[in-house]
């Protein structure tokens, strides 16, 4: 049980908000802008280049680092740290929060990454090469850059805060499971406020690309905005992105206190593990982690409103999601599902949180935002309330659920209320 | 390894001397790449670097760095200390660059 039914309450203090929401992804830079791009059919999808691996495309994100960096940092820390950092302090600013009074030995910093350090260690084999791999021009920048809780750590110490910070290593489960970490640090008393979500700076690797490109999972397309086409018979595979979205987390106790702006209660989630295989999902294991998040939200399948997909893009992932979610939402009459990958492709560890975050306004607006590139929907993903192409008003939605996977079989959904 | 590095060193020999003035752009060339949000133009070669700009042991790192990159000059830890300010580390650079070219 997490939020608690209304059978069994729980108290302010066990309850967990979203107060404040930072993010930038290829097709917005905030809250507000991401939403207007996921209702307008705007892709952030670009023709791009990349060391060894030539053309190909991705998301690419435009957000200002210098608005909370030095041009020296930005320059010594790395891509994920400048996501995560812009993320947080716009999260910060964004929910009110008397910061310069803030005590920050009660702030925790939980960041999802699918990977960190590829791109670091890239560069430097770059640069000795021309060197004739002279290791004694290796940088010493390099293990700050790569030590795996740098993208938490740098927003901790850009942001003055001296309580926990950590990276949660969750492949493409990442953004969930970020903000699972932070809400369970929150009712253990760990923290006050938690900086809970995830980043990627993925699209800087070009092993990335040449790993799901021989792995026959790296999607292609004339047209860019059409690359990344989840359920589409003729989808061809994962448009990487980078990305990153940081949500302020605090006891319903301490926001209502403040009398913050409350986006949305953590109702439920779940995390559990296929242990089948290293890439291919497994649907029993995501009905499972559906069904336990449901479970402990006190939730019925039919009391679901909307379902944010995981899915890809890749033929196998997209059908064995759309197997998982038909055998838990087969009866429901009232779910829709969407993707927020077919607009701005997959932004690994941040996926989970931006893809949350491009929905979480449905709970103002009352419209699903719509999962584009359906031009021929494969049969092997028909989903009854699927929003396809165009958004559609569904009334007034009480509960999303996010689903969030990833390679090695980790699996993460997360539930959010809304809250009256 | 080392025998490679013998083989820059004869290449970038040019027999033109490197003047002090030439050093220091050379300095202030490579302080703008470790403290781009600094302007160098009023630095004072006789103050300490620490004591004008913002910078930390990375970045005396970064200037060793840069110098080995460029000059495949190795500096030794003891002598970090020459570095301290513009005017100490053309007195040590000097010498030592005076027969040298940049190689990359």
């Amino acid at each position: 049980m997490i939020a608690g039914t209304s059978l069994h309450p729980l108290p302010d203090s066990q309850r967990v908000v979203i107060t404040g929401i930072g993010l930038t992804a290829p097709n917005g830079n905030d809250y507000a802008s991401f939403r207007e791009s996921l209702l307008e059919g705007r892709s952030g999808v670009q023709p791009y280049e990349i060391r060894y691996f030539g053309k190909t495309l991705a998301g690419v994100c435009n957000f200002d680092a210098l608005r909370h960096q030095s041009r020296k940092d930005v320059r010594r820390g790395t891509r994920a740290g400048s996501v995560g950092i812009y993320c947080a302090q716009e999260a910060v600013k964004n929910s009110g929060i008397d910061w310069d009074n803030a005590d920050r030995s009660r702030v925790g910093v939980y960041i999802g990454v699918t990977e960190h350090g590829n791109v670091e260690t890239e560069n430097e084999i770059y640069q000795i090469k021309g060197y004739d791999y002279d290791t004694s021009v290796w940088s010493h920048h390099h293990n700050p850059r790569t030590v795996a809780n740098n993208p938490a750590g740098e927003v901790a110490l850009n942001m003055g805060i001296t309580g926990p910070h950590y990276t949660i290593g969750a492949a493409c489960a990442a953004g969930n499971a970020g903000l699972i970490q932070g809400a369970q640090m929150l009712r253990l008393g760990d923290c006050d406020l938690a900086l809970a979500g995830g980043v990627s700076e993925s699209i800087h690797t070009f092993g990335i690309f040449a790993s799901f490109r021989s792995q026959g999972a790296l999607a292609s397309h004339d047209d860019p905005a059409r690359a990344s086409r989840p359920f589409d018979q003729a989808r061809n595979g994962i448009v990487v992105a980078e990305g990153g979205c940081v949500y302020v987390l605090e006891r319903l106790s301490d926001a209502k206190a403040r009398r913050a702006k409350i986006y949305g209660e953590l109702a439920g989630y779940a995390m559990n593990t296929d242990a089948t295989d290293f890439v291919l999902p497994n649907p029993e294991r995501q009905a499972e982690c559906v069904e336990l998040a449901l479970r402990r939200a006190g939730l019925a399948p039919e009391q679901i409103d909307i379902v944010s997909t995981h899915a890809t893009g890749t033929h196998s992932g997209d059908e064995q999601e759309c197997t998982a979610l038909r055998r838990v939402f087969g009866k429901s009459q009232r779910t829709y599902f969407n993707n927020a990958k077919s607009f701005i492709g997959h932004a690994m560890g941040a996926a989970g949180a931006l893809e949350l975050a491009g929905n979480l306004p449905a709970f103002e607006d009352g419209v699903c935002h719509a999962t584009i590139n359906v031009e021929q929907l494969d049969p092997k993903c028909e989903l009854p309330g699927l929003v396809a192409n165009e958004p559609r008003n569904i009334g007034r939605p009480e509960y999303i659920l996010n689903n969030s996977f990833g390679m090695l079989g980790i699996n993460s959904v997360v539930i959010i209320r809304r809250f009256s | 390894m080392w025998a490679q590095r013998e083989v820059y060193f004869l290449t970038f020999r040019s027999g033109n001397e490197m003047t002090r003035e030439e050093i220091r752009d050379e300095i202030i060339d490579i302080l703008q790449d470790i403290a781009p949000d600094e302007d160098l133009s009023g630095l004072d070669d006789k103050t300490t670097f620490r004591d004008q700009l913002e910078m930390d042991s990375m970045d005396f790192l970064d200037i060793v760095m840069e110098l080995r990159k460029r000059y495949r000059i190795q500096i030794p830890e003891e002598d970090y200390p020459h570095l301290a300010s513009m005017e100490s580390t053309i007195n040590y650079l000097e010498p030592v660059m005076k027969d040298m070219q940049r190689v990359s």
